[in-house]
């Protein structure tokens, strides 16, 4: 009786299989998407994680830390203030740990120019895929997803992008030469550029290359207590090469260059103690966090949205639950002739139950079944989607 | 052997009255129940199989009393001893000519039984529906649907067959094949047959007739 049934509901539902396959999805949809939240929250967290774990202090300009952690970890488009190169010295010379300065202003072809030091490479455990480590001014290497999205590889060309349209006084892009690609890391340094804090300085306009004026007789329009002042017909280098590496100069001051933020790796307990206690004060420019306890930080705030995210989904899944529940309803009520018919040839009143019964099973088993398919598409796929996403 | 005895029904709020004091027929015997449309023939038919119960009376299928049966004893009892054939046909359209015929015995266990599928493949041929075996019930014509109806109600050899109106969409042809199966069916098997008609001109195939309006007020 038992496999007649489930016999009788299978045909039923094998017949109507696209109303079954839309009640069955509709179902999955709403079980699966509070699991797949879960999924990528879960993803999200890990790989934001580990980075903001092994950076063990993060120097900027006070205001938003969350800003600060994102710009400085993650190379998020935020408009970060920037902060001197003062300040890089000053912990320098304070010798209570390693400094590595990070400039995370300029873009080229929508990916993050990131300005740094080589410690930086080593800090982060980046390698070489192929090519060369920056050897001059002007030289870039490529995360390797810049790297494969562009097609681009070492002794090819990348130019900045302007960073404001309409400043027709402003910098022109510079032509970077490509000296290597990064190994994958699973990391935002995957999508980055990476250049010397100099060839940002560059970028930016604080330093640049031009003809020879004092040779170019005919460009000088006045010399001012040793100052020469020339016309635009002295041409002005948007390209670091071998032949005009020498012409290239840098104006005024260096410590008072900027930069978007210092990661700072103390030598021990008390020197991150101390690291700490002097960027207490709420008057300083410059203010130190600790990734670590802004990522749980965003990440309680993250929690709060996703429980109330899950709130309403359990409610809509109720909702859909009950739906299905009305639609079984009113499909078993269309067919009550039929039902009467199995009950006039004989079934018995617990089989047609169980027909019912396995009818609902069948299509829930469905739902279930197309739920935890989704949730796996998207576990599998998490790691590389939560890349791009942060990418 | 299928006997009612002092059987009286109405329905409830309606001046519809049926009484049979007795009928009898004999196993191997058919009875044609004719009468006008509305008279109660087809409640009549139910009476006898169980799916209504009288008010007072008996009916009789062989040694079972029908009214000492519970619902789900009588059931039982209908799936294993009862076929009917419908006037709407009630067969389910999702369900293939195969399906729908061996339907009662997919409840009982004995739908892959080698046997009863030769028995069935050879009522099929006679009613000329084993070229539609495959197909679903609900793309077939009346006629044909018909003609499974019958199938269904005979291919679990029950010892009653009940029948309502059940040549009303075949051609003369095929009424007279449907007939000859039914008729061959209760010699063989020594069944009661009880056909509810409007047809006169199949009332001379049946022995024993009833008025059903004889029995109504």
């Amino acid at each position: 009786m038992i496999s007649a049934a489930l016999y009788l509901a299978w045909r039923y539902v094998a017949r109507h299989r696209l109303q079954t396959l839309l009640l069955a999805g509709a179902l999955a949809l709403v079980i699966a998407l509070p699991l797949c939240l879960r999924v990528l929250v879960q993803t999200t967290e890990l790989a934001m994680r580990h980075r903001a774990v092994s950076t063990p202090q993060l120097i900027g300009a006070r205001g938003s830390a969350l800003d600060l952690m994102l710009t400085a970890l993650y190379f998020k488009r935020q408009p970060l203030p920037p902060i001197t190169m003062m300040h890089l010295q000053g912990l320098r010379e304070s010798g209570l740990g390693k400094a590595i300065p990070l400039d995370v202003r300029f873009h080229a072809q929508e990916s993050p120019i990131i300005g740094t030091e080589i410690d930086y490479f080593g800090f982060r455990g980046l390698h070489l895929a192929t090519g060369q480590m920056i050897t001059r001014l002007g030289d870039c290497v490529l995360g390797a997803r810049v790297a494969q999205r562009r097609g681009l590889k070492p002794g090819d060309a990348l130019f900045s992008s302007q960073e404001q349209v309409f400043d027709i006084a402003g910098v022109y892009p510079l032509k970077m030469r490509i000296r290597g690609i990064l190994a994958a890391n699973g990391t935002p340094d995957d999508d980055a550029i990476f250049v010397d804090l100099k060839t940002v300085w560059l970028i930016q306009g604080l330093a640049h290359g031009h003809d020879d004026v004092v040779a170019t007789k005919d460009a000088v329009l006045k010399t001012e207590s040793g100052n020469t002042v020339a016309n635009a017909s002295v041409r002005m280098f948007n390209e670091v090469t071998e032949a005009n590496l020498n012409g290239f100069h840098f104006h005024g001051d260096q410590s008072g260059y900027e930069i978007s933020a210092i990661i700072v790796v103390p030598k021990d307990a008390k020197a991150e103690a101390l690291l700490a206690g002097r960027y207490l004060k709420s008057t300083s420019p410059v203010q130190l966090i600790r990734p670590s306890e802004e990522f749980d930080a965003l990440m309680n705030t993250l929690f709060q949205v996703q429980t109330l995210a899950l709130a309403v989904m359990a409610l809509t899944l109720g909702a859909a639950l009950a739906i299905a529940a009305l639609v079984f309803a009113l499909s078993f009520r269309l067919r009550r002739r039929e039902f009467a018919t199995l009950g006039d040839v004989g079934v018995s009143p617990f089989a047609l139950t169980l027909t019912k019964l396995f009818e609902v099973v069948i299509v829930g088993a469905g739902g279930v079944i197309i739920a935890a398919s989704l949730t796996l598409l998207v576990q599998i796929n998490a790691p590389s989607w939560v890349r791009w996403l942060l990418a | 052997m299928i006997s009612i005895t002092d059987l009286s029904f109405a329905y409830p709020g309606s001046s519809f009255r049926l009484r049979v004091e007795s009928l009898t027929v004999a196993a191997g015997q058919s009875l044609a129940l004719l009468g006008p449309s509305g008279v109660g023939k087809t409640t009549l038919l139910r009476l006898m199989t169980g799916l209504l119960q009288p008010h007072t009376g008996e009916v009789k299928l062989g040694a079972v009393s029908l009214s000492r049966l519970n619902e789900t004893d009588r059931r039982a009892f209908r799936l294993s001893d009862v076929g009917l054939v419908f006037q709407d046909f009630a067969l389910l359209d999702y369900l293939t000519v195969e399906e729908n015929i061996l339907l009662p015995q997919r409840f009982r266990k004995e739908h892959s039984n080698a046997v009863t599928l030769q028995a069935v493949r050879g009522l099929a041929e006679r009613l000329e529906i084993d070229k539609h075996w495959g197909k679903l019930a609900g793309q077939l014509s009346q006629g044909e649907r018909q003609r499974v109806a019958i199938a269904r109600a005979l291919a679990h050899r029950p010892r009653f067959l009940f029948t309502d109106e059940p040549t009303a969409s075949l051609d003369a042809v095929r009424r007279e094949v449907v007939m000859d199966l039914l008729q061959d069916y209760i010699h063989e098997n020594q069944a009661c047959l009880i056909m509810v008609t409007h047809d006169t001109e199949l009332i001379s195939r049946f022995p024993i007739h009833a008025k059903v309006e004889d029995y109504t007020s």
